[in-house]
């Protein structure tokens, strides 16, 4: 059993050793202390001249990274809190994700920005959000979020050396103290991968036995883990079976997993922490009612609700979607119970 | 560092480029925007003329005069302005967007000292022996991401060149209105040594400047040329708001075509003169007659 802190910083600690071009950069990466989340730990001790701590710039590190992969290398950069993300975008979405399509392709920027994103641990306002929707739709830019299925670690390797593009790499804070469910670990469930996606695949997961589905449950990052629970819930509680489809690759959006298993369950939930409105749920709602029509007889989302995320457990608990609002969503769009 | 007549041909191909474009735009050849570089041609010339074959220079959004300098294709740069799949970046970029070999513009003002200093700090972790030269102009130096990009630059010791072209305007906003402080003042905080000119004779910024990059390329640490200049031109196409009495001074008095031509002898001045007018309309009549970009989105 390995957990999801633990294959990341494997991960990383493999890209650096195969590639003596992968450089990470990031504010207080350094062991001892070994990253705010410990996902660099280990790693300054190992490669010291490639893990360089940096002071708290999140624009210029991100913007050095930028022209630091235009000339050769292939660097990652910690952002230590997702929040904090909005002070890269310039560097990112004007300078990163534009360089190689308006330089004609004669170059390519293959930068990678890793980030914890999400709330649940009562770091309030702005320690909590998730923001990722803010990089989607952003030509030349590429979203991966992990999630505990499959390879997190690998995930993050192939960021790193399997493609040559800016990339937005989406960790969530609790995601890290999980253990990963790859096909073995998952007794009860079946998990396999669903589209042709090779670097950032999508992942189907089932109730061993169950009947057919009637309702698909679509997300990504550590909601993934409570539409697990939902999906168990749903299944053994009220004799609702439905499937879950977690996608690693945000944007651009592959939503054909999503549609494969819409347009057979004909009603679909999208679950993501993140506030609602132009969110990843409502670009892959749009994608499903084009491709999809009156096969499409149900859908609804499930998100976080439009107000910043409050510091007290109490109050954090009901902004951020839980278990039981995809109970109740899935419920309310007509999931119906097994004939 | 080049002779006499080679530098003076370099600015004097900068200032017909420039003209043609301002004319052109007028009849429509061109769409889009642009920025002009009359007045500042030998800021360009001086220091560019001292790199070695292999350095990177970075640009801003006024890149035609810095590209140019660097040795790019007129006929390129044309075709990137009308939108020519000959155009430097096949039509992509435009005007502020310019990539060839090892030159790189972008029009985020601000933005491009991080990424110059990324490159510079690439360069040298990968032991390759060149120096990175980023050209920013005074209204760049309201951006946060320069403060950042010094701070970086001198912590983690980048060979980098950092020229600030203070023409004392930014689009419309006289640095009086724009600058708290010296812009030295600013370099000097994060220990990057800087250098001052007031000038706009090519000889004496190229002999500056070859100091300067030499002891970039010996320490592997930044250092600063601050060049006192002249914009001639409107910021854009039309919108100069200043005095015509003023520029019309500045014309007279810090014009690098007349201070550093006026050491030639008048039949050399003149062969180049007539040479650069009739490269220059081979050049816009090329690209004229290049296909229009196309190809795969
Ligand atoms: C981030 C950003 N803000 C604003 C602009 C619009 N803009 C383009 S050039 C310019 C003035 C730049 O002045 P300066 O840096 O002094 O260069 P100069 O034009 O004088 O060469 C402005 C405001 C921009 N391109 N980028
Ligand atoms: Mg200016």
């Amino acid at each position: 059993m390995t957990s999801v802190l633990d294959a990341l910083n494997n991960g990383l600690q493999r890209a650096l050793t195969d590639d003596s071009r992968v450089v990470l950069l990031g504010e207080d990466i350094l062991d001892p202390y070994g990253g705010a989340f410990k996902v660099t730990r280990g790693l300054s001790t190992v490669f010291p001249e490639r893990v360089l701590t940096t002071p708290v710039s999140e624009a210029g590190m991100t913007g050095l990274a930028a022209g630091m992969a235009l000339r050769g290398l292939r660097p990652i950069v910690e952002i230590m809190f997702g929040d904090f993300s909005t002070l890269a975008v310039d560097p990112l979405v004007n300078t990163a994700a534009k360089l190689r399509w308006m330089y004609n392709d004669q170059v390519s920027v293959p930068l990678v920005v890793r980030t914890p994103m999400g709330g649940r641990r009562g770091y309030g306002p702005t320690h909590s959000q998730s923001i990722e929707k803010l990089f989607l739709g952003v030509p030349g830019l590429r979203v991966v979020a992990a999630s505990h299925f499959g390879d997190p670690g690998e995930l993050l390797y192939r960021a790193i050396l399997r493609q040559d593009d800016p990339l937005v790499f989406v960790e969530h804070k609790l995601l890290y103290g999980l253990q990963v469910i790859d096909a073995a670990a998952a007794s009860d469930f079946e998990i396999e991968r669903s589209g042709s996606a090779e670097l950032f695949p999508a992942y189907r997961l089932t109730v061993r036995g169950a009947p057919p589905p009637t309702l698909t449950l679509a997300t990504y990052g550590y909601m993934a883990e409570l539409a697990r629970q939902a999906l168990v819930k749903l299944a053994f509680e009220r004799e609702i079976f439905t499937e879950l489809i977690v996608l690693t690759q945000l944007a651009p959006l592959d939503a054909a997993p999503i549609l494969e298993s819409a347009s057979r369950t004909g009603r679909l939930l999208t679950i993501e922490e993140g506030t609602l409105s132009a969110g990843w749920g409502a670009e892959v709602l749009a994608r499903c009612s084009e491709s999809l029509g009156s096969r499409l007889a149900a859908a609804g989302r499930v998100a976080a609700i439009e107000t910043p995320i409050p510091a007290a457990a109490g109050l954090e608990r009901r902004t951020l979607p839980e278990v039981d609002d995809i109970l109740r969503e899935a419920e309310k769009i007509g999931a119906q119970p097994h004939a | 560092m080049t002779d006499a007549l080679a530098l003076y041909r370099s600015l004097v191909l900068i200032r017909r480029f420039e003209e043609t474009i301002l004319a052109e735009y007028r009849r429509g050849a061109f769409s889009g925007t642009t920025h002009t570089y009359i007045g500042q041609e030998a800021n360009a010339v001086g220091v560019i003329t001292n790199l070695q074959p292999d350095d990177i220079v970075v640009s801003n959004h006024r890149c035609h005069g810095h590209f140019l300098a660097y040795g790019g294709d007129p006929r390129a740069l044309f075709g990137e302005l009308m939108g020519r799949v000959t155009g430097v970046c096949g039509g992509r970029g435009g005007s502020q967007h310019l990539h060839w070999r090892n030159f790189y513009s972008n029009g985020i003002l601000g933005s491009t000292l991080p990424l110059a200093t990324g490159i510079a700090l690439a360069e040298k972790m990968q032991g390759r022996q060149t120096i990175t030269t980023v050209f920013a102009g005074d209204g760049a130096l309201g951006e946060g991401s320069v403060y950042e990009a010094f701070n970086f630059a001198s912590l983690w010791g980048t060979p980098l060149l950092i020229v600030i072209e203070n023409n004392h305007i930014a689009q419309t906003t006289p640095l009086a209105l724009g600058l708290a402080g010296s812009i030295a003042g600013r370099l000097t905080a994060f220990g990057i040594p800087s250098c001052a000119v007031s000038t706009s004779d090519v000889l004496e910024i190229s002999s500056t400047a070859q100091a300067l990059i030499a002891e970039v390329r010996h320490s592997q640490r930044p250092q600063a040329l601050i060049i006192d200049s002249a914009r001639f031109g409107p910021h854009s196409k039309s919108d100069d708001t200043r005095p015509v009495e003023m520029i019309e001074e500045l014309r007279r008095t810090r014009d690098p075509l007349t201070i550093h031509g006026n050491r030639l002898a008048v039949s050399a001045r003149q062969a180049v003169d007539t040479e650069i007018v009739a490269l220059v309309r081979a050049a816009f009549e090329q690209a004229l007659s290049d296909p229009p970009a196309g190809g795969a989105l």
